[in-house]
């Protein structure tokens, strides 16, 4: 028998492609949206006025577009069809334009995600020192915790500490696998998240770059280095 | 000794705030800079000839002076999308000394005659950004931006925009097109960025580390930093060493110090017992070296004459407790994850050069398909609008050459595996290429 034979069957998605949502970039029943009506677009005053802070600050506003969608995606937790048009509204852009961009970049969120995020690395540094099997304990970790994302996301710069996480944010690492019940319990309390394993609290690894009065953390194995 | 101009006592605790950077003579190359004709500013940098630190190594003074004279609506971006696997150097600066960037910012701006800049950073990097956004308020507040800074009549805006996880944004027309706030699509070159860049204004794009050198040619002066290192490569570098080593970390090396000295000199090397396969000399998009190419001096000539590319100064060192096809499948699923789509050799190549690798894995392949692997890597590079192809092209049509042997071991113990036919019992295959 050949490995062929044995090949597992191609994975779709419900839809009968193997491409995940080719089918909700249309409805052409509809006509396509146009720049939301400000009059049936209600934006909080809060994020219109931080929006409008960010236009001003380029000769032109729609540059404005990816940091209003931060924004956008703090206020209502995922870049949500209202999240869009509310930008859309304020930038005076059509959601479909914003949607184009949300979609090219990895940290926009175009369904629900859970509240808090953990990236964890697996690219080429920090897999050659264990990150696939620290993601697999970090899934592990928190399968049954709803608020907790885990994904596998490429280079996060810091292969310094590998293998590492960002976790909200937070760069800790290096990491082992009980590390991933730790940032569990963390996030779940609401405490800094592995604060002795905090990128912020590191030395540089340069002994010259170092200086007596730093408090933090020591780069590992550096000890009497000359 | 090496020098150290970057890197020298930068944990010292509050160096991220105006006062302690002052105390170490802070700012002062940005006053004697402003006090000099601006054509001056520029021959210094010239005469420093400082090389670009992002990854491709261009003249930054010959860079600066490909921009058009005169006033107009022009841009300065700093590239601080430092997203090249292995790479993390842009990172320690702006967190630890981010004014030092400022102030090479105000001299670069007042050289060139730019009114408007912006700091591009990856919008992984969170907590560096609220570093940089307080350190741009401070030096608002201290009157070293905004509108005629000192009394010198130089006015400068500097904005820092925050990315959003897009590893083609760190190349420069990608980059543009991001903060335009567009899909971060490379565009069509030439035009280059310098005559139609940014808001098709003429637009200089550099490198974190390169603008935070400034402010040392600028006090050193240009010919005095052009005698640190070697004659094509003056100057130290900042390097990101990480992988197999005792001591990963960033360190500032005088370029042209023996790649030995560095990876077992500064980071210990492997962990005991264990040697040295492979090391990718600059991020994970310069081809791969050898044990044997360990005693190379570290500079920008020599690792391109050696086949490989000095980049982004990113050292990764894999021992040999690790097989190449499995940082060959690493790398070729980032590219693949992170190539924009525009153009085909690239969307397609990098797509099914990890699709290669993983029927490798699964028993399926022959020694035949390291030679497609091989050519599509030939099919990628040069044909595309950036070299993010090239960039997986490279390290991976050099693992392909320089391992060839060990992947054709992987494929026949995969093939037993999965129990499919021995290689010995197929017809002879016909050669790529040999019709």
């Amino acid at each position: 028998m050949s490995s062929l034979d044995r090949r597992p069957p191609v994975r779709r998605y419900e839809h009968g492609s193997r491409v995940p949502g080719w089918d909700e970039a249309v409805d052409l029943t509809k006509p396509p949206a146009t720049v939301p009506d400000p009059a049936l677009t209600p934006v909080p005053q809060e994020l219109r006025e931080r929006i409008e802070q960010l236009m001003a600050q380029y000769p032109n506003p729609k540059s404005a577009s990816i940091p209003a969608l931060h924004l956008a995606q703090e206020h209502h937790g995922w870049c949500s069809p209202e999240a869009i048009a509310q930008v859309a509204c304020v930038m005076r852009l059509t959601p479909a334009y914003l949607t184009s961009v949300a979609s090219f970049y990895d940290m926009f969120a175009l369904t629900p995600k859970p509240k808090h995020d953990v990236y964890v690395c697996t690219n080429i540094t920090c897999s050659l020192l264990g990150a696939d099997e620290f993601y697999e304990h970090m899934c592990a970790a928190a399968h049954g915790h709803a608020d907790i994302g885990v994904r596998g996301f490429e280079c996060l710069g810091a292969c310094d500490i590998g293998p590492m996480a960002s976790v909200n944010g937070e760069y800790v690492g290096p990491l082992n696998e009980d590390d991933a019940q730790r940032i569990v319990e963390d996030l779940e309390a609401g405490r800094p998240v592995l604060e002795h394993k905090q990128l912020r609290h590191r030395a540089v690894a340069d002994p010259r770059g170092r200086v007596a009065e730093w408090s933090g953390i020591d780069p590992v194995g550096q000890e009497g280095s000359a | 000794m090496n020098q150290h101009l970057l890197f020298d006592r930068i944990d010292e605790p509050g160096l991220n705030t105006i006062p302690v950077y002052e105390k170490r003579g802070g700012y002062g190359a940005m006053r004697r800079a402003l006090a000099m004709p601006p054509a001056a500013i520029i021959e210094e940098i010239k005469q420093s000839s400082l090389r670009g630190r992002g990854g491709a190594g261009f003249q930054m003074g010959q860079k600066a002076s490909f921009l058009p004279q005169g006033e107009m609506a022009k841009y300065l971006v700093c590239n601080a999308d430092e997203s090249e696997p292995g790479t993390f150097k842009d990172r320690e600066l702006m967190q630890k000394c981010p004014h030092m960037l400022i102030e090479g910012i105000v001299i670069t701006t007042f050289g060139t005659g730019i009114h408007h800049a912006f700091i591009y950073i990856r919008g992984e990097y969170q907590l560096q950004a609220q570093i940089l956004e307080a350190a741009i308020a401070e030096a608002e507040a201290a009157g070293y931006l905004g509108e005629n800074i000192l009394g010198s009549g130089h006015s400068l805006k500097l904005v820092l925009h925050r990315g959003a996880g897009a590893y083609i944004c760190g190349e420069e027309t990608g980059l543009l097109d991001s903060l335009e706030g567009k899909r971060g699509n490379p565009r069509l070159k030439p035009p280059f960025p310098a005559i139609e860049g940014l808001y098709a204004g003429p637009t200089l794009v550099n490198n974190v580390e390169t603008l935070s050198t400034v402010p040392t040619i600028i006090n050193m002066g240009g010919a005095e930093y052009a005698k640190i290192g070697t004659e094509g490569s003056a100057g130290t570098k900042l390097i990101s060493v990480s992988g197999d080593v005792q001591r990963p970390g960033n360190y500032e090396i005088e370029l042209g110090i023996p790649s030995r000295e560095i990876i077992y000199g500064l980071c210990g090397g492997p962990r005991p017992g264990r040697e040295v396969k492979m090391w990718f000399p600059g991020g994970s998009s310069s081809p791969v070296l050898l044990a044997e190419d360990l005693d190379l001096p570290y500079d920008f000539d020599t690792l391109a004459k050696a086949g490989s590319m000095l980049g982004s100064g990113a050292i990764i060192v894999v021992d040999d407790s690790h097989s190449a096809l499995e940082v060959a499948r690493k790398v070729t699923k980032f590219y693949s994850h992170e190539s924009c789509g525009k153009c085909v050799p690239c969307r397609e190549g990098t797509n099914w050069t990890h699709k290669m690798f993983a029927r490798i894995e699964s028993g399926e392949a022959t020694p035949m398909d390291l030679d497609i692997v091989a050519s599509v890597q030939n099919q990628i590079m040069g044909n595309c609008l950036c070299v993010l192809g090239d960039a997986m092209a490279m390290p991976i049509a050099s693992i392909v050459a320089k391992f060839r042997a060990e992947l054709e071991a992987e494929i026949e113990a995969a093939r037993e595996r999965a129990n499919a036919l021995p290689l010995a019992t197929l017809p002879q295959a016909i050669p790529v290429g040999a019709h």
